[in-house]
Order: C-alpha cells, then sequence, then structure tokens
C-alpha cells in the first residue's frame, strides 16, 4: 500500500454509505478468508470438522434419519447381531440390545444428547470463566488473588471426582450432571482468560482507549476481550469434546443421563453385563463417542492453528 | 512569561514505589524530579533527553494517565489532579497523546472508522450519521481516504497508521496534543510526510505539541521551545535558537555533539582524523 494522498468526495450522500459498507464488508470478507486459508491447511481439522458437521445435521434430523424410535423394544429380537454377522437382520444395521431397541437409532438420537451436553457445558463454563478472568485480569490486587485461588482449589481436585461428588450432592441426572461438569471446566477458562487479559491490558491501544474516555466495563469487554478471544475458541472446542466424554463418563458410573435415555455413557452401562456375549452393544456407543471427541479435538487444533499468531507462517 | 499559556506546570515530580523483598526494604525512584514548565497557546515545546530520562512519565502525567506525586499542572486554566478528583469530559477533551508505536496503539479487532468515531461516541451525543461524517472529514484531513473507513488496522502501513492515532486524538478538537515520540517508529521518508502533516495541522487547528523526542534533527525542525531532561531534572529549558546555539549543560552538550553529521565537509574532517 503507498501513503495515499486525499481525493476529492464522490458525488451523493448514499453513494458514499454505500461505498462505505461495502468496504466494511469487504475487510470482514478478508478476515475470514485469511482464517479459512489457515484453518484449511490443516487437513485433519477440515475432516473433523466435515464429521461434526454430519453429526449436527444427523442430531437435528433424527427423527426422519433413524429407522426406528429409540425405545421402541421389538420382543422378537433381543440382542440381534449386525446385519453383516450371521443372524443379522437388514432392519437393525448396528443390532439391537438386550431389550430389542435398534442400537443405530439410538445412536443418533444419542448425538443430540452428546451435543446438547456439549453446548450447554461450554457455555456455561465459558461465560463464567470470562467473566472471573476478566475481572481478576483488569482489577488484579485483592480480587485476582480471591479468584485464582479459589480456582487452584478446585483445579487440586481430580476432575472427574469433583464432578462424581458434586452430582452426588445434587443428585443424579442429566441437567445436575451437565452443572458439575462446567464447574469442573470453569477454571480452565478463568486461567486463560486471566492470562491473555494481563498481557492485552497495558498495551497502548487500552490507555488510548481510556483516554477517549472509555470506562471500566467498556475496556474490559469492547476493547480487551475481543482481543482474548482465540485462545479461548480453541479452548472452548477443546472443552466441548472433554464435556461429552466426562458426561459418558458420569453416564456409565449411573450418575448422568438416567435409563432409558439413549445417552451414550448410559448406553455403555446398560450393555456393560453383555460385553462378552454382544460385543455390538459395548462397541458402538463406545466407537461414536471415540469418533465425535477425535473429530471435535481435530478442528480444536486446527483453530490453534488459525487463531495464534505465533504459529502463522510469513 | 507570556500571559497565554495553555499549558502551566510547576515543580512536578513523580515517584515510584519499587517493592522490596523479604530482606530488602522499599525503594523510591524519582522519575521526575521537579520539572516547571510553560508552554503558550499554539506552539511547540519539544522535550528531549536519553531514554529513562523520565519523559514518558511527563507524558502521562500530561495526558492524566498517571497522578503526579507533586507539584500542580494547569492546563487552559484549570489545575488537574487525577489522584484527587479524577478526570472530567472537558479536561479529557483538552488533552489527547499520539504514541510511539502505531502497530501497538491501534486495537487491532476495531475498524478504522470505529477507531475514530470512539472519543465522540463516549464524550459527545453526536448522532451516527455526523459521527461518520466527521469520521471521513477527519481521514481525509490526515491523507487517506474515505474507503480506509471500514478497514482494520492491519492492512496499513506504519505511516498511515500514525497517521490515523494522529486522527483519532484530534476527533475531539484538543487544545493540547502530546505525541510521545510519534516519529521514531518509522522511516525517514514517512518521518517527514508526519511531521509536515503536524505542522499542518498545528496551524489549522490552533494546536499546541509538547513533543518528546530524542531526535535532534527532528527538534530543530518542529520545536519552538526545547526542555533538555536529565534523570529526571530539566537541565536546559529556553526557545530553539538558545538551546541549540548556546547549550550550558554539559549533559546538553555531550547530546549535541552526539548528533551523526553526514554533510560533506565534517566527513572530510572526520577521514582526515583517522588517516591521521
Amino acid at each position: 500500500m503507498t501513503e495515499a494522498s486525499a481525493t476529492q468526495t464522490p458525488a451523493t450522500e448514499t453513494a458514499v454509505a454505500a461505498k462505505l459498507a461495502s468496504e466494511s464488508r469487504n475487510a470482514t470478507k478478508a478476515m475470514l478468508t485469511e482464517f479459512w486459508y489457515y484453518f484449511s491447511q490443516n487437513r485433519g481439522a477440515v475432516i473433523g470438522l466435515a464429521f461434526f458437521l454430519a453429526l449436527v445435521v444427523v442430531a437435528v434430523f433424527a427423527p426422519l434419519v433413524a429407522p426406528h424410535a429409540p425405545d421402541t423394544q421389538y420382543r422378537d429380537s433381543f440382542l440381534t447381531p449386525p446385519v453383516w454377522e450371521a443372524g443379522g437382520k437388514a432392519a437393525f444395521l448396528l443390532g439391537t440390545d438386550a431389550v430389542g431397541r435398534d442400537i443405530l437409532s439410538r445412536l443418533i438420537y444419542g448425538a443430540r444428547y452428546s451435543l446438547f451436553i456439549g453446548v450447554i457445558v461450554v457455555t456455561i463454563a465459558l461465560s463464567g470463566g470470562i467473566v472471573l478472568g476478566v475481572i481478576a485480569g483488569y482489577f488484579r490486587g485483592a480480587v485476582d488473588t480471591f479468584i485464582m485461588r479459589v480456582m487452584d482449589i478446585i483445579l487440586a481436585f481430580p476432575s472427574l471426582l469433583l464432578a462424581l461428588v458434586l452430582v452426588a450432592i445434587l443428585g443424579p441426572g442429566l441437567t445436575n450432571a451437565m452443572i458439575a461438569i462446567a464447574l469442573v471446566l470453569q477454571p480452565h477458562f478463568v486461567r486463560l482468560t486471566r492470562a491473555a487479559v494481563l498481557s492485552e491490558r497495558n498495551r497502548d491501544y487500552v490507555v488510548a482507549a481510556r483516554l477517549a474516555g472509555a470506562g471500566n466495563m467498556r475496556l474490559m469487554f469492547k476493547t480487551i476481550l475481543p482481543n482474548c478471544l482465540s485462545p479461548l475458541i480453541v479452548q472452548a472446542t477443546l472443552s466441548f469434546s472433554s464435556a461429552i466424554l466426562d458426561a459418558a463418563a458420569l453416564g456409565f458410573l449411573g450418575m448422568g443421563a438416567q435409563p432409558p435415555t439413549p445417552e451414550w455413557g448410559t448406553m455403555l452401562a446398560e450393555a456393560r453385563e453383555f460385553i462378552l456375549r454382544a460385543w455390538w452393544v459395548v462397541t458402538f456407543p463406545g466407537l461414536a463417542i471415540l469418533i465425535t471427541v477425535l473429530a471435535i479435538n481435530l478442528v480444536g487444533d486446527g483453530l490453534r492453528d488459525a487463531l495464534d499468531p505465533k504459529l502463522k507462517r510469513s | 512569561m507570556s500571559g497565554d499559556a495553555i499549558l502551566k506546570v510547576r515543580d512536578l515530580k513523580r515517584d515510584y514505589v519499587i517493592k522490596g523483598g523479604i530482606f530488602t526494604k522499599p525503594r523510591i525512584l524519582s522519575a521526575v524530579k521537579g520539572v516547571s514548565f510553560d508552554v503558550e497557546r499554539g506552539t511547540t515545546l519539544a522535550v528531549v533527553g536519553e531514554s529513562g530520562c523520565g519523559k514518558s512519565t511527563l507524558a502521562r502525567i500530561l495526558t492524566m494517565i498517571d497522578p503526579a506525586t507533586a507539584g500542580t499542572v494547569e492546563i487552559d486554566g484549570q489545575p488537574i489532579d487525577i489522584a484527587k478528583y479524577g478526570v472530567s469530559r472537558e479536561m479529557r477533551q483538552k488533552v489527547q497523546i499520539v504514541f510511539q508505536n502505531p502497530y501497538g496503539s491501534l486495537n487491532p479487532r476495531q475498524k478504522i472508522g470505529a477507531v475514530l468515531e470512539e472519543p465522540l461516541l463516549l464524550n459527545t451525543d453526536m448522532p451516527a450519521a455526523e459521527r461518520r461524517d466527521a469520521a471521513l472529514a477527519m481521514l481525509q484531513k490526515v491523507g487517506l481516504k474515505p474507503e480506509h473507513y471500514g478497514r482494520y488496522p492491519h492492512m496499513f502501513s506504519g505511516g498511515q497508521r500514525q497517521r490515523i492515532a494522529i486522527a483519532r486524538s484530534i476527533m475531539l478538537k484538543p487544545k493540547l496534543l502530546v505525541l510521545d515520540e510519534p516519529v521514531s517508529a518509522l522511516d525517514l521518508s514517512v518521518q517527514a510526510q508526519i511531521l509536515n502533516l503536524l505542522a499542518d495541522l498545528q496551524e489549522e487547528f490552533n494546536l499546541t505539541y509538547v513533543f518528546i523526542s530524542h531526535d535532534l534533527s527532528v527538534v530543530r525542525y518542529i520545536a519552538d521551545k526545547v526542555m533538555v531532561m536529565y534523570f529526571g531534572e530539566a537541565v536546559e529549558y529556553g526557545t530553539r535558537d538558545e538551546v541549540f546555539d548556546n547549550p550550558r549543560h554539559s549533559y546538553t552538550k555531550t547530546l549535541f555533539a552526539a548528533t551523526p553529521r553526514a554533510d560533506v565537509n565534517s566527513i572530510k574532517a572526520r577521514l582526515a582524523k583517522r588517516a591521521a
């Protein structure tokens, strides 16, 4: 770009406004294009994203996609093996469980629960974490010490154990499990936000905004926060998968979603006693958890590549 | 002194307390040790000195970012004391600052239009359309184009960013502009453009500059008065010609002697000295 000198103004007012709007859109588009370029350099991330989007579509349209209702019992076909095994039926592609429910349908409906858990947990943990972290990093001093020591205490417990204790106190159930997992994941967001705010709060543009008359709230959430978002987005993605995993673990231990909810972890727990007789009842829910978590983690890695300026080439 | 001084500073001091450890006592570091000066309306005071001599601390006090430890600062007849009374809207509109590094002074997530409109949004009740027109007019005034309005800071060169920073600082039509080494991060040709821009703006808006620099050739070009600081003290204070022609303090003499000279005679003299 060259040092440009002023040119004459275009003729009409509306033309100016339209031109400005299109310029502004172009700048936004250029930033998105750049982001997509760096993201798409990572092939695993693109595959993960494709799988995740497919999962979302399947979950949203579950009643249309699933061949059976998730809790219909077919009393003539208990523990039917998958279709390619001897004795499999074409009606049950991935076989049925001990009470005659189609596993594929339950997995499809289970995707809804898993995604729901991920979204809710990440939303709670992220919003709470951002608010606490920004406050701690911005005000420093006693507030900072207090918040960070409380977070350290939460971090001192093994995460699943703490979630288990919380659920035991609150009572088993999917909602309480989500609250417990969100509380356990919260400190990571607080720490990350605080660290990012600390590095940004003394930058010149923050001082300039303060001189322009910006108050504390504006400085915290409008000036500083948008510049701290990249590590938070990455952490949110990775937490999404660990939330699914933790919820499955709680479900497996009987503390999460209660039967007959087709939640993947709960499905595993119900199938535990048939591990030796009918491998498919445990394998497919396990695979579903594995692949989903893997895909989301890949997306998280790709986001880190795209958003972390230190990793950018050129 | 002339009666039309927009900025009066008397005996200004600023101490920083350095926290002690378990075995060491807290120490007090005096960054500015009793500085007094006046700046008349529409003129430029250059503050010169090596790094760490308290120039930037002075700038932060004048722009009401940090409080002074002792002494008085009076801007446009009004005393300021942010430690006691805070900063009011009117005071904020009188003083603005331009930072040294144009890469750090613009919010990377804010489009240029929003950068320029922010001071108006926060300090005036101007409607959005008027703010936009004011921002566009200011862009033209500092030599940028209207289509730059919707772009992000990273799409600009260093010189253009410094133009944006200058535009932001004069959006509120301040009386006093503190320039904290505004050209030292730029290359030479761009430095000249920015200095000319500053001179034009000073004439147009009747601005008063406090120009902080360590570059004596820049100071000679832009200053009306010069103050030389050395370890927190003002060791020299006078009009540009007084200071440049007849430096009294030994530090000032060293400073002038340390300026590289690139004219043919001095190069010849240097070569002759080396040959001898």
